[in-house]
């Protein structure tokens, strides 16, 4: 059994040895599911390394596609392809796409990184599990500024008209975006009212606690009947310092100095 | 006309840079204009504009749809609004919105979108569009415009503001080579021959003008003279300038950072076809998705260069004396 709260430092530490060797793309919204994605791969979804298209897989579909650095971390780390890989992210030619791939990337489950569209994807596999009677999962993470998309609340309607109890929806709810605070940007709460009146059971937890992600988890496999959220609250940027709850780290690498600082960091964590 | 770019040298600004710029400029001489963008008002360059006139800016979070939705609200009620956000989600997210909201009522929304093509470059396809003049071409009303430099952009920032009805404009993430000073006058509906010679006529847009220019440069070396025509307006095209410059040469190639089907190649195609045909062919993005990678080696990868372009001329060339046989 995989020590979760060592893997998603792990995890951390390769998003940021893959950003700062491919020069671009999100350091913040990657660390802050570190945790999340790590319970998930580690722990919840039953995944084969070796067989990704297995057709009773568990799915998951990262609605915030812009986050690829720590969904390919964890698929690298679970052994779908080899961890050197992950120094060749966003390169001319190479399958690690800057949002994922699903034609690309053996393991990832659906082509994402156009806001809204990820959830709606997810409802659609999970519908398709209740047609065909398996009893496969589908997993979907959800950005907090990204539930502004129309399109993720006529999936959330959707869901909660088909009862499909077998989609999880984990939202990353680090309170900022691109231009800012959610608050200021486009204000999204009161979350838990919004999506119970969608017809959805609601959990709220710690999303850096990955004993109360599993446990939220376990609840929301025994919940019939509803679609499921599950608020997880979050750090952008957790981990590392001076990334933390700075909306200027949402989209831009560290330098190689910078991303010796933040290593040194992580890596003291686990120590 | 043989004139020789100092492209060491040249001077780089994005089309972006200039668009915040201008719209601030615009701003502070009409009080109708209203921006709104979707969480990018940073890699658009809107936050130039938000900072200046925050009462005249809404960002409505990343929601496209709503963003156009908005945008013909205001426009019918007498603003001048400015939507904006990558190419990708204004016209592939919101293109019903855009369809039914503005170009059918002709509503007065101007969709600046930035980030068009794949010189987006390490986001990949998902963030690369390289069907958006098609999908805007296709709409009646619509006015379509891909300026090839900072100082266009200004110039067709300008135009479309000033212009009444929907105008979609093209632009790219990339710092690009300034290729028109001041004197340079653009108009919607008008092309601008920027070189002539008698072998062959490149009709390009966006980026791929400066890429004409220096395929323009390695072709006289080599003794073929082109003509080069920058086509910003895509839709009015200038038929007239496009008809002329093929009865000058005999052979034509189009060359834009967009799918082969159904931009300025294909606009270019259909009105020599019908006017005057002469041997085509077009460079561009051939109808396949990008990547991820460096803006500078995708546009090698994908064909995007002045080397393709003559490699493309000299082909073209060849065409021109053999008769189609049945
Ligand atoms: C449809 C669409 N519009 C805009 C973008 C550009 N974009 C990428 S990430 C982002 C902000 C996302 O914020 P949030 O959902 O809170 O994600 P997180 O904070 O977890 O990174 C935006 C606007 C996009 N990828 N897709
Ligand atoms: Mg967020």
């Amino acid at each position: 059994m995989t020590n979760l709260k060592e893997m998603a430092c792990q995890i951390r530490q390769d998003i940021i040895e893959m950003l700062a060797a491919a020069k671009s793309g999100h350091p913040g919204g990657s660390l802050s599911a570190a945790d999340i994605v790590a319970v998930l791969y580690f722990s919840e979804m039953r995944i084969d390394p070796e067989n990704p298209s297995w057709p009773d897989r568990d799915r998951f579909v990262l609605s915030k596609g812009h986050a690829a650095p720590v969904l390919y971390a964890a698929l690298a780390e679970k052994g779908f392809f080899p961890r050197e890989e992950l120094l060749k992210l966003r390169q001319t030619g190479h399958f690690l796409q800057g949002h994922p791939d699903m034609k690309k990337v053996p393991g990832v489950d659906m082509s994402t990184g156009s806001l809204g569209q990820g959830i709606s994807a997810a409802a659609g596999m999970a519908l398709a599990g209740k047609i065909d009677n398996k009893s496969y999962r589908v997993y979907c993470l959800l950005g907090d500024g990204e539930v502004a998309e129309g399109l993720v609340w006529e999936a959330a309607m959707a869901a909660a008209q088909y009862k499909l109890d077998n989609l999880l929806v984990i939202l990353d709810n680090n309170g900022l975006q691109i231009d800012g605070p959610n608050k200021e940007v486009m204000n999204s709460e009161p979350l838990a009212d919004k999506w119970r009146a969608f017809g959805w059971n609601v959990l709220e937890t710690d999303g850096h606690d990955t004993g109360g992600l599993n446990a939220s988890m376990e609840v929301a496999k025994n919940l019939r009947g509803k679609p499921t959220i599950i608020l997880a609250k979050t750090v952008k940027g957790k981990g590392v310092s001076f990334m933390e709850n700075q909306a200027g780290w949402h989209g831009n690498a560290p330098s190689s100095e910078q991303a010796d600082i933040a290593l040194k960091e992580l890596r003291g964590v686990k120590a | 006309m043989t004139e020789r770019i100092d492209w060491e040298n040249i001077k780089k600004i994005a089309m972006r840079d200039a668009y915040g710029q201008t719209l601030v400029q615009l701003g502070g001489q009409n009080k109708d204009i209203v921006v709104l963008d979707a969480d990018l008002s940073k890699s658009t360059k809107t936050a130039d504009f938000a900072k200046v006139f925050p009462e005249r800016f809404f960002n409505m979070g990343i929601a496209e749809q709503n963003l156009m939705g908005f945008s013909a609200g205001l426009a019918a009620a007498g603003k001048v609004p400015f939507a904006s956000t990558f190419a990708v989600f204004a016209t592939g997210r919101a293109f019903e919105q855009i369809r039914n909201s503005i170009a059918y009522p002709k509503l007065n929304v101007k969709i600046a979108a930035t980030h068009a093509g794949i010189s987006v470059g390490e986001d990949g396809a998902s963030h690369q569009a390289i069907e958006d003049l098609a999908l805007m071409r296709a709409l009646p009303n619509m006015t379509v415009l891909a300026p090839a430099d900072a100082e266009e952009t200004r110039q067709v920032i300008k135009a479309a503001a000033a212009y009444k009805g929907p105008v979609y404009i093209r632009m790219g993430r990339l710092a690009v080579p300034v290729l028109f000073d001041q004197s340079y006058k653009f108009e919607i509906g008008k092309a601008n021959v920027r070189r002539e010679g008698k072998d062959v006529a490149i009709i390009a847009n966006g980026l791929m003008v400066a890429e004409a220019l220096k395929a323009a440069e390695i072709l006289n070396s080599q003794g073929i003279e082109a003509t080069v025509v920058n086509c910003a307006s895509v839709k009015p095209l200038d038929e007239n300038t496009i008809i002329a410059v093929s009865q000058q040469t005999g052979a034509v190639v189009t060359a834009e950072e967009h799918n082969i089907i159904g931009g300025l190649g294909s606009a270019v195609a259909e009105v020599l076809s019908e006017n005057y045909p002469v041997p085509l062919c077009r460079v561009g993005i051939k109808d396949t998705f990008g990547e991820s990678g460096r803006p500078e080696e995708l546009l090698v990868k994908y064909g995007l260069t002045a080397a393709e372009i003559v490699k493309v001329a000299q082909k073209v060339i060849k065409k021109k004396n053999c008769k189609i046989s049945a």
